[in-house]
């Protein structure tokens, strides 16, 4: 039954929608895309995001956006390390690092996921906040305020990243890592130390990225899955590495899957998003943003 | 003189080493058990009722004076890890009975190599996975049949509260679709015009557009078959977009609902619900009380469902049913056994349960029961009746749909 106000709602749907799913690859567009570290293990990193938020949330009755970004901290830390070891058992060693890697991360990935289930269980953890389960409304309209939550931390985190991988010294030197490590090594500059800051940025990210997962929906150990495709397909679409580009992405993506869903049936979906992906790789291989 | 000794020193030896062999040789179960993935909740609560069995039994001298040891691999609620556990328990090792994993999904590709090889199956809460295999050694354990054992409970409440028109939206998953294919049918032959029918992927994040999509069509009821995480998203949905003043019925085939910890999370958006069940507080029957105390306890140990209404009955009740099976046949035969299961009625926590030809209960009995007054952030609650209001069948019944849909919520 198709109306234009139907319409309408399926537009604002799909841009919250598209927030979440910018807000969720971010992460994966520093490791992913700047670094080119095939970091699978992005999602599982982003749920025990959601479980420790959850941890902090019910524990001490923060807000789980607050818990998220208390977070940060010590998933920097955490991704400083993980990048470190990545570093010195495979990407120094070889050619096939890249493969041999792929391994590594999803065999963090899966011990992370067994952790969660050891620690936490297999029942399903969700938050409480003021503006979960509500919606804002105008006329006949409602709006989840959880989305637009994300919406908002989607714009900040964009904007934000953005910022400082154009105007900082160290946020220009992640870009240059990105484009041409030797060059950066002539200019007496430590790759390795500017890639292990970056992951760790990718990965503070992610604690906010799991609040984000946690307050939109209840999260299970093993949901890590259902993000896997999803974060990369956001990534590859944008280009890798473009922070504005994740964000147009997301925006496609969601909306692609909102009007979809609300207007066409929702089996088709994630074919007309992955579709998406396979047109514009089609006619831009290096995504919509890359260079 | 010397020879008689040796001759019954001889005796004793045999016997000894008969008795030492039975004893050292038990009786092996084997089975997979979603311990994690999405079914994983409910395959943690429903092992830990079946290792009660297990501590039963053994604690009554086991089956054929031979105790029952349990072998369970975790098959992560992944459909194509199931066969292959399926043959190793066979092949390496070596069980004398089998029972099928939590939920139709795990359970339907192990159907043909059952049948292929001519073994008993006990289900576990399987919907039709045996409606097109057709094995005569198949017996399920949960309380329905078809999708009309499911589903027309809540078609006759439905009309009763002037239901015309409905809306669908299901999973795209084996049990979701098996369930609304019939659905879909019962509400043509009930007369009602379907305004609304989608599938939804099981990786959809967000419903706000499907739930929106349903309002737009003002239908009178509206029947969702998901699955534990959907149905978590699918209420909170409803609770933030609305689903219309309009809707009489909300509910019919959500799995999840019955889980303690969702129960408890959703609290009161859980309100005016209509779902189905298999047991609720209020029911009746013969050990089960007792069964729950018990249960109750074990699970905040195991840290697993806390009230364990759903699934861990009928999972013990799986146990006893083939306890009497193997006590009444005194073997492990599995043709015999599988006649036994046809022929008798078994006296189990759940009830008495006798098996139709096609190995599902010959008189089902879903329970329809309606979410009222129900307070947020309160587990006991739910051990009261009149939480989950029994609508039907009839002859439990124990109160009234609250009607329409928004008026059971406020």
């Amino acid at each position: 039954m198709f109306s234009l106000d139907l319409l309408f709602e399926a537009l604002i749907f799909g841009v919250l929608l598209g927030c979440f799913y910018a807000a969720v690859s971010i992460g994966l567009s520093v490791s992913f895309g700047l670094l080119d570290v095939p970091h699978v293990a992005h999602p599982a990193i982003m749920v025990l995001g959601s479980y420790c938020t959850w941890l902090l949330a019910t524990r001490s009755s923060l807000d789980p956006l607050l818990a998220g970004v208390l977070l940060m901290p010590a998933f920097f830390l955490v991704g400083v390390l993980v990048y470190r070891f990545y570093y010195e058992t495979f990407e120094r060693r070889g050619s096939d690092a890249a493969v041999r890697g792929l391994a590594f991360f999803f065999g963090l990935a899966f011990i992370i996921e067994v952790g969660l289930i050891l620690f936490f269980g297999v029942d399903q953890r969700s938050v409480e906040a003021s503006y979960i389960g509500k919606s804002f409304r105008f006329g006949d309209y409602r709006i989840p305020m959880r989305m637009l939550v994300a919406f908002a931390v989607a714009l900040l985190l964009t904007f934000f990243l953005s910022l400082y991988l154009s105007r900082t010294f160290v946020g220009r030197a992640i870009k240059a890592v990105a484009q041409d490590e030797p060059a950066l090594r002539l200019m007496g500059a430590n790759p390795v130390r500017i890639k292990q800051w970056a992951f760790g940025i990718a990965t503070g990210v992610s604690a906010l990225a799991g609040a984000m997962l946690v307050i939109v929906s209840p999260v299970e150990p093993a949901m890590d899955r259902v993000y896997i495709g999803r974060t990369f397909c956001v990534v590859v679409l944008a280009g890798l590495g473009s922070m504005t580009g994740t964000l147009a992405a997301g925006l496609i993506l969601g909306i692609a899957e909102s009007v979809v869903m609300m207007l066409f049936g929702a089996s088709w979906a994630p074919a007309v998003a992955f579709g998406l992906l396979l047109v514009v790789l089609g006619l831009r291989p290096q995504g919509l943003f890359g260079r | 003189m010397r020879k008689a000794l040796s001759f019954v020193a001889g005796l004793l030896l045999a016997g000894f080493a008969a008795l030492a062999s039975a004893q050292g040789n038990p009786i092996k179960i084997g089975m997979s058990m979603p311990q994690t993935g999405s079914l994983g909740a409910g395959g943690q609560a429903a092992l830990l009722a079946i290792r009660m069995w297990v501590e039963d039994v053994n604690a009554k001298g086991g089956l054929l004076n031979r105790k029952v040891e349990l072998v369970v691999y975790d098959d992560q609620t992944n459909p194509a890890n199931t066969p292959g556990i399926y043959t190793k328990l066979l092949d390496v090792d070596k069980v004398d009975l089998l029972f099928a994993p939590y939920g139709t999904v795990p359970t339907a590709p192990i159907m043909p190599l059952v049948k292929q090889r001519g073994l008993l199956l006990m289900g576990n809460f399987s919907f039709q996975v045996n409606h097109t295999v057709k094995h005569d050694m198949w017996f399920n354990n949960a309380p329905w049949t078809d999708a009309s054992s499911w589903f027309d409970g809540w078609i006759t409440i439905g009309k009763r509260v002037g239901g015309k028109t409905i809306a669908f939206l299901a999973a795209d998953q084996e049990f979701a679709q098996n369930l609304a294919n019939g659905a879909r049918e019962l509400a043509k032959k009930a007369g009602l015009q379907t305004v609304f029918d989608q599938n939804y992927p099981p990786t959809t994040t967000d419903f706000s557009s499907l739930v929106r999509a349903i309002r737009q069509t003002n239908a009178d009821l509206v029947f969702i078959a998901s699955y534990p995480n959907d149905s978590v998203a699918i209420i909170r949905s409803v609770n933030e977009i609305g689903i219309g003043s309009n809707v009489k019925l909300f509910g019919g085939g959500m799995v999840g609902l019955q889980f303690t910890p969702n129960m408890v999370n959703l609290g009161s958006l859980l309100n005016g619900v209509v779902n189905y069940n298999s047991y609720v507080p209020g029911l009746k029957y013969p050990g089960i009380d007792e069964f729950l105390k018990r249960y109750a306890q074990k699970a905040a140990e195991a840290k697993v469902d806390p009230l364990g209404f759903y699934l861990p009955p009928f999972n013990y009740a799986m146990g006893q049913m083939v306890e009497q099976a193997v006590n009444g046949t005194k073997s492990l035969d599995q043709k015999k056994l599988a006649e036994y299961l046809h022929t008798h009625e078994m006296q189990t926590i759940v009830g008495p349960i006798r098996y139709g030809p096609d190995g599902e209960w010959a008189n089902p009995r879903v329970i329809q029961a309606q979410f009222q007054d129900v307070a947020d952030k309160n587990m006991d609650q739910f051990r009261q009746p009149g939480k989950q209001v029994i609508l039907w069948p009839e002859q439990y019944k124990n109160g009234n749909a609250i009607v329409p849909f928004d008026k059971a919520r406020k």
